[in-house]
């Protein structure tokens, strides 16, 4: 079995899953945070209604709480819905809730390895979508609605069909200039967005042993663009490591056999690997940043699960110091514990004398909640992991994702650039 | 379960434009709806009639985990979605929280059904007959735990074995 089969196994109390076999398997770690949290105590409110008893969770020590989406609040309505959240994780004795304006608190991809909050070879489910980017500390991760949130957080257990497992393969280092979110626009071009559907991709091979932890949870974080259950890779030391720093203990390594299968493997050889864009309006649509269109942009934004965890603001950072942005940026690290460390390292002096403007964490304009939103016709160059058609704010504005290298050259030409070509 | 087409020919509808991020703060059912596709068809809301289904392409409901997709549509009176695929939040979404049918398809239904066509669609059979067109066509079965749930009447009424 694959490391995602053997994880199953394990969950639903079987020797043996295979792909197809449909599953109940016992949750490790559950996560709301202020849009599904609200969403499960509606769902609450009308199994209520129906008689089925909602007094009591299975498990409140295993769930985990997160404000992102709307924090700072943007209005009266998200206000109300972190007030319903605390009085939901009050109610319901729920300790571990990450609070905006107490503490640390920050996206809650970010918070889920940041806080070490769910550990290898778990069951992880979150209510939402990029809930995968944790499958990069070896667990098995995955977004699901609040219907189905609210069923784990009444009976510990949710059904899941064994996914087939497509292999990705790095051979060798990514070159300097070339970050994880290259690699994951180049897989997704290569795939496209059900490329993964149903499916887990996992990585490995010698370039992603070489990896960081947090370039790995970049690659997770976008199987999701690609239509995937989950993303994992195999735990190691530097997971271990990461984890420990950061209070974790009892680490368990579950890997693969070897004699695994995948359904399909793709190789992919570091040295040849190039800065990627995707052009508006999907994460398929992908293009060699020397290649990109010449367009003129009006924003950079650093933010987001997917592109402001502490690599990537030092990976900004790196382009930023020295030079001034052309165009508006924005760069809001992804929780506050990467927040401090940018300020006392000395990034977010760096950003700010570059002309930059640093915000707090938040989903917000990534999702085009709030907070950085763009107007009619606006072009923006984003760290972010979407650019449907009215993604970041209005249905005519156009976003190019990119790695944080990319959107920090592009912040200082106005232009689609690549770091190496900044003068 | 009979009703009229709203057909959408392209793949990849993502729950961005079903229901676009800025009202993701919004839970209540009909104020969602008064929202539903607003990204892709401002049209939508005043063209939709209860009983109507969707028909379109390739991966529909792609992107976010926003149960709010399926809510949306389903309040709007959608009570079907025919798609050449699904992605998979908002079909097991539609599925366990009782919303809408995912109804897979194949290119002959897709391509054979217009905008405004009157099917009706037997998920006993796996048949979509077109009414107005006099032609059938076959739908993929739901897999076993799909189909008990859908006939449970969402994931908190279905007893596993």
């Amino acid at each position: 079995m694959n490391i995602v089969e053997k994880i199953l196994a394990r969950a639903s109390g079987k020797q043996q899953v295979s792909p197809d076999d449909v599953i109940f398997a016992n949750v490790d770690k559950v996560m709301v945070h202020d849009v599904s949290g609200p969403g499960v105590i509606k769902v609450f409110d009308k199994l209520k209604k129906q008689g089925i008893n909602v007094d009591k969770l299975w498990d409140s020590s295993k769930v985990w709480v997160a404000e992102d989406h709307f924090v700072p609040s943007a209005d009266k309505i998200s206000a109300e819905n972190i007030v319903k959240l605390q009085n939901f994780t009050k109610n319901y004795g729920i300790e571990k809730h990450f609070k905006y304006g107490m503490g640390q608190y920050g996206i809650c991809h970010t918070i889920s390895h940041e806080e070490a909050m769910v550990l290898p070879g778990e069951v992880y489910v979150g209510g939402d979508s990029h809930t995968n980017t944790t499958g990069a500390l070896g667990a098995f991760a995955a977004g699901l609605g609040h219907t189905d949130i609210a069923y784990v957080l009444l009976n510990g257990k949710i059904w899941f069909k064994v996914p087939e497992t497509l292999y990705f393969k790095l051979n060798g280092k990514l070159p300097d200039h070339v970050m994880a979110k290259d690699l994951i626009l180049k897989i997704i071009g290569d795939i496209g967005t059900d490329g993964g559907a149903y499916q887990t991709m996992q990585f490995g091979g010698s370039g992603i042993d070489e990896m960081s932890v947090e370039s790995r949870l970049t690659l997770c974080n976008m199987t999701t663009e690609a239509g995937a259950k989950t993303g994992i890779v195999e735990p190691d030391q530097k997971v271990v490591d990461y984890l420990t720093s950061r209070g974790a203990s009892n680490i368990n390594l579950v890997k693969g056999d070897a004699d695994a299968e995948y359904s399909k493997i793709y190789e992919y050889e570091g040295s040849e690997m190039e800065p990627i864009v995707a052009k508006p309006f999907s994460p398929e649509n992908t293009s060699v940043v020397r290649e990109a269109p010449h367009v003129e942009l009006d924003k950079s934004y650093i933010g987001s699960c997917t592109g402001a965890k502490y690599e990537d603001l030092e990976a900004a950072a790196k382009i930023l110091k020295g030079r001034k942005v052309k165009i508006r940026t924005e760069v809001l690290p992804a929780a506050i514990s990467i927040y401090r460390r940018a300020m006392e390292n000395g990034l977010l002096k760096i950003f700010l004398d570059a002309g930059a403007t640093v915000g707090p964490p938040t989903c917000g304009a990534c999702c085009g909640a709030h907070m950085g939103v763009l107007a009619k016709d606006e072009i923006c160059i984003s760290t972010t992991n979407r650019n449907f058609p009215g993604r970041m704010g209005h249905v005519d504005s156009q976003t190019y994702l990119s790695s944080p290298l990319v959107a920090a050259a592009s912040a200082v030409t106005g232009k689609i650039t690549d770091p190496r070509d900044l003068k | 379960m009979k009703g009229n087409v709203i057909k959408y020919e392209r793949d990849n509808i993502d729950t961005d434009v079903i229901i676009p991020g800025q009202y993701l703060k919004i839970h209540d059912y009909s104020e969602l709806a008064s929202h539903a596709m607003e990204g892709l068809d401002p049209q939508f809301h005043s063209k939709v009639k209860e009983g109507d289904f969707i028909l379109s392409g390739k991966n529909f409901g792609c992107g976010s985990s926003r149960e709010h997709a399926p809510i949306a549509l389903s309040h709007s009176g959608i009570k079907a979605v025919l798609a050449l695929s699904f992605a998979r939040i908002f079909y097991r979404n539609a599925v366990d929280g009782a919303f809408l049918l995912p109804i897979e398809i194949e290119e002959d239904a897709y391509h054979g059904i217009s905008e405004g066509d009157e099917i009706d669609i037997d998920v006993k059979l796996n048949e979509i007959k077109n009414l107005t067109k006099n032609q059938s066509y076959k739908m993929k079965p739901f897999s076993e735990i799909i189909g008990k749930i859908i006939e449970a009447g969402g994931l908190f009424k279905y007893k596993p074995d």
